[in-house]
């Protein structure tokens, strides 16, 4: 194993090699962890805040200057509040789920690179990795409801884990599309591949997909049926309190940011930005741009109203997986055909490297994936919206009808 | 071995990733006021009584669901080093991975045809 | 000699969860406990390849088997007529550990053994290069690789799928008109 920084000046400092390389990744791992921790006490501020100017009101304003110190009064209000354990419920399980549920999310940070020479691991699996820790998010849930020994918590939890595992598959093959443009699964290989070109422009519908998909998963409006109030209780969760209920409530808005993140890096060039490129900026560009899909998947959470369970599995099940299914191969049909007329920047090899071209070389192939994306959303979209107005008629016609035998 | 320096990352993340949420919750538990009852551990189910086991048989329609994940995990696992790879292959590849694909949107029609993913 | 690194320890802990949660497995009178220490075993494997240098392995192991495998047995588990309190004792042990015992003992005659009999064919690795993701995928796709078995793979799925909906479909119109 390598030894470098940190580790190579304990070892000339006379530390035992391996304790030192150690060391180093210990230090490393703190770093990395110490992020997302910090950013979900300001995040829980934010979105609070957010929240209240979409519904017309003010927000937290009492605590500290703008009621920025809120989330640590709410912390505190956590720790003092008592923790029930429901006596019929398997203890170990019980106790586990919370802590399964936020280590999924927080795992997901260690292959996040901050700037181009600050990664905690840059994994040549690292897309699959993040799909693979993710889904232990979902068993997390799973043990809640189950180990809660609680009617309502059992069925919200199967039916989360049913939306949640539904809608893993347009998620990832949305997530191929940067992978496929790339020829890597390494976060910092996915990011260097838009150093000219941003994906979004490449595939904006993979980007759109990932983006649905991505909100359906952390269960947010009008997917979140994971906080079933009026229907369930509350869901999963019902039976937990104090602490241990804050870990899920943490782990679910770490999970929206953390999003926001991977959306940045896979479609919204990462760190990249026109001009400037240093190592503190490229950090700051980064949570800059995590911050759009953030905002938006926030936006989108206080305007629209839940769905149904089986809205919600009817449009996966026949709209998303077979779109993020045909806008795969559409795409690499076009990228094999545009490689074909020489429109690909390749190497000395002949095989495709977007990391090596300039904004110049790749936009006519830009252009050309640009336009059979908005080709493909066209139909789409017309169907999508005459499917509305027929349904919006048939209702009126059964409305009209009822009024018409109350008047009887 | 530079291959495994960054799972020893991840190996050290492992580690700590639950170690941290225990923080907190550890903290609470020095804190927080410690005052069980009967009444307070029952399970909550909107203040009526439990009735029966929680642990029931359920619906078929979850685990046909399920299974059909399962097949599509499998699938998109094995079309992961397709599209890696996808930058350096032939059109061959490219027709490979549409069979591949097409294959099993098959199953996706039939499973529409059948009515099965039609939530009930 | 053992010599105490990164990857001992790593081997240690990981050999550790796969056999203590494949004890928990068939310790647990629960099902969904079981499931759940099934799930611990997994994850050590997952971890064994990591360390065997195929991380696209361990990575396709917790997804398929926890990200997939653990919720299709928790609703199979949840399909059943409250299995997850098991009152039946299963008596016939004895023929069982019989088998078990002799399934252990040809594992290690024809895996240990050789391994450390001091046979020089298995001293030396087989190939020095560390294959890539990338090496798979075009050995996957490509007409003098694995095209054949790639696509088999998906037929193979396909007739999974037509064969799970075909029975669960039956157990639903059962359900149904009950």
């Amino acid at each position: 194993m390598d030894c470098t920084g940190l580790c190579e000046v304990l070892t000339q400092g006379g530390t035992d090699p391996g304790l030192a390389q150690f060391l180093s990744i210990l230090l490393g791992v703190l770093l990395v962890v110490t992020v997302p921790l910090i950013t979900v006490i300001f995040l829980i501020w934010i979105e609070r805040k957010i929240a209240a100017r979409i519904q017309d009101r003010l927000g937290p304003n009492r605590v500290g200057p703008f009621g920025l110190l809120q989330t640590f009064a709410d912390l505190i209000k956590l720790l003092a509040k008592e923790d029930i354990t429901p006596a019929s419920a398997d203890r170990l399980l019980y106790n586990a789920a919370p802590l399964l549920s936020l280590a999924a999310v927080a795992l997901i940070w260690a292959v996040v690179p901050y700037t181009p020479y600050h990664v905690g691991a840059d994994l040549d699996i690292g897309a699959l990795y993040f799909v693979a820790v993710a889904s232990l998010g979902t068993l997390a849930i799973m043990i809640a409801g189950w180990a809660s020994n609680n009617k309502y918590a059992l069925l919200g939890a199967f039916r989360v884990v049913a939306l949640l595992v539904s809608y893993e598959i347009p998620l990832v093959f949305a997530l191929l599309v940067p992978v496929m443009l790339a020829g890597s699964m390494s976060m910092v290989d996915i990011i260097h591949a838009q150093s000219g070109m941003w994906f979004i422009f490449m595939a904006p519908l993979a980007g759109v997909l990932f983006f649905i998909s991505s909100q359906a998963e952390t269960g947010r409006a009008p997917f979140d049926l994971i906080e079933a109030e009026s229907e369930l209780v509350a869901g999963f969760n019902i039976e937990y309190s104090g602490m241990k209920f804050g870990m899920f409530f943490a782990a679910e808005f770490l999970h929206v940011f953390t999003n926001g993140v991977l959306i940045t890096i896979l479609f919204l060039g990462g760190w990249y930005f026109p001009g400037w490129q240093m190592p503190l900026i490229a950090f700051m560009w980064l949570g800059l741009k995590a911050f759009i899909p953030y905002f938006i998947s926030l936006w989108i959470r206080n305007t629209v109203p839940r769905l149904r369970i089986d809205q919600v599995m009817k449009f996966n099940w026949f709209f998303l997986v077979p779109l993020s299914i045909v806008n795969v191969l559409i795409l690499a049909f076009l990228v094999m055909v545009l490689k074909e007329i020489g429109w690909v920047p390749v190497d000395e090899t002949g095989a495709m490297a977007l990391a090596q071209a300039g904004f110049i070389e790749l936009l006519p192939m830009t252009i050309v994936l640009f336009i059979s994306n908005v080709l493909i959303c066209v139909p789409i979209v017309n169907r999508l919206r005459r499917m509305g107005v027929e349904q919006r008629a048939a209702r009126e016609q059964l409305r009209t009808q009822r009024a018409m035998a109350a008047g009887d | 071995m530079d291959v495994l320096n960054e799972w020893a990352f991840i190996g050290v993340f492992l580690v700590l990733a639950p170690i941290l949420p225990v923080l907190p919750i550890m903290g609470a538990w020095l804190f927080r006021p410690k005052r069980a009852n009967v009444l307070k551990s029952q399970t909550y189910e909107c203040g009526v009584e439990t009735v029966g086991d929680t642990w029931v048989q359920f619906r078929v329609q979850y685990y046909i669901y399920g299974l059909i994940f399962l097949v599509f995990d499998v699938e998109m696992v094995l079309l992961f080093p397709w599209a890696v790879a996808y930058h350096k292959l032939s059109f061959f590849a490219f027709a490979a991975g549409l069979l591949f694909i097409f294959l099993l949107t098959d199953a996706l029609i039939y499973a529409w045809r059948k009515g099965i993913l039609i939530w009930r | 000699m053992i010599q105490f690194d990164f990857s001992t320890i790593a081997f240690f802990v990981f050999a550790v969860l796969t056999l203590g949660g494949a004890l928990g497995v068939v310790t647990n009178r629960n099902l969904f406990r079981g499931t759940i220490w099934l799930m611990v075993s997994l994850f050590g494997v997952a971890g064994l390849y990591v360390l065997l240098s195929a991380p696209f392995l361990a990575a396709v192991q917790v997804l398929v088997y926890i990200g997939a495998i653990a919720i299709l047995f928790t609703f199979a588990v949840m399909l059943t007529r409250s299995l997850t309190r098991l009152n039946v004792r299963y008596t016939r042990l004895w023929p069982s550990a019989l088998g078990a015992v002799l399934l252990f003992a040809m594992l290690v005659i024809g895996v240990i053994w050789p391994v450390f009999g001091g046979n020089e064919l298995y001293n030396q690795p087989i190939s020095d290069v560390v294959r890539t993701t990338t090496d798979l995928g075009v050995a996957l796709v490509s007409g003098e690789g694995y095209v054949l078995p790639f696509e088999v793979a998906s037929i193979l799925l396909t007739g999974a799928m037509i064969g799970a909906i075909v029975i669960a479909r039956d157990a639903d119109e059962e359900e149904m008109e009950q």
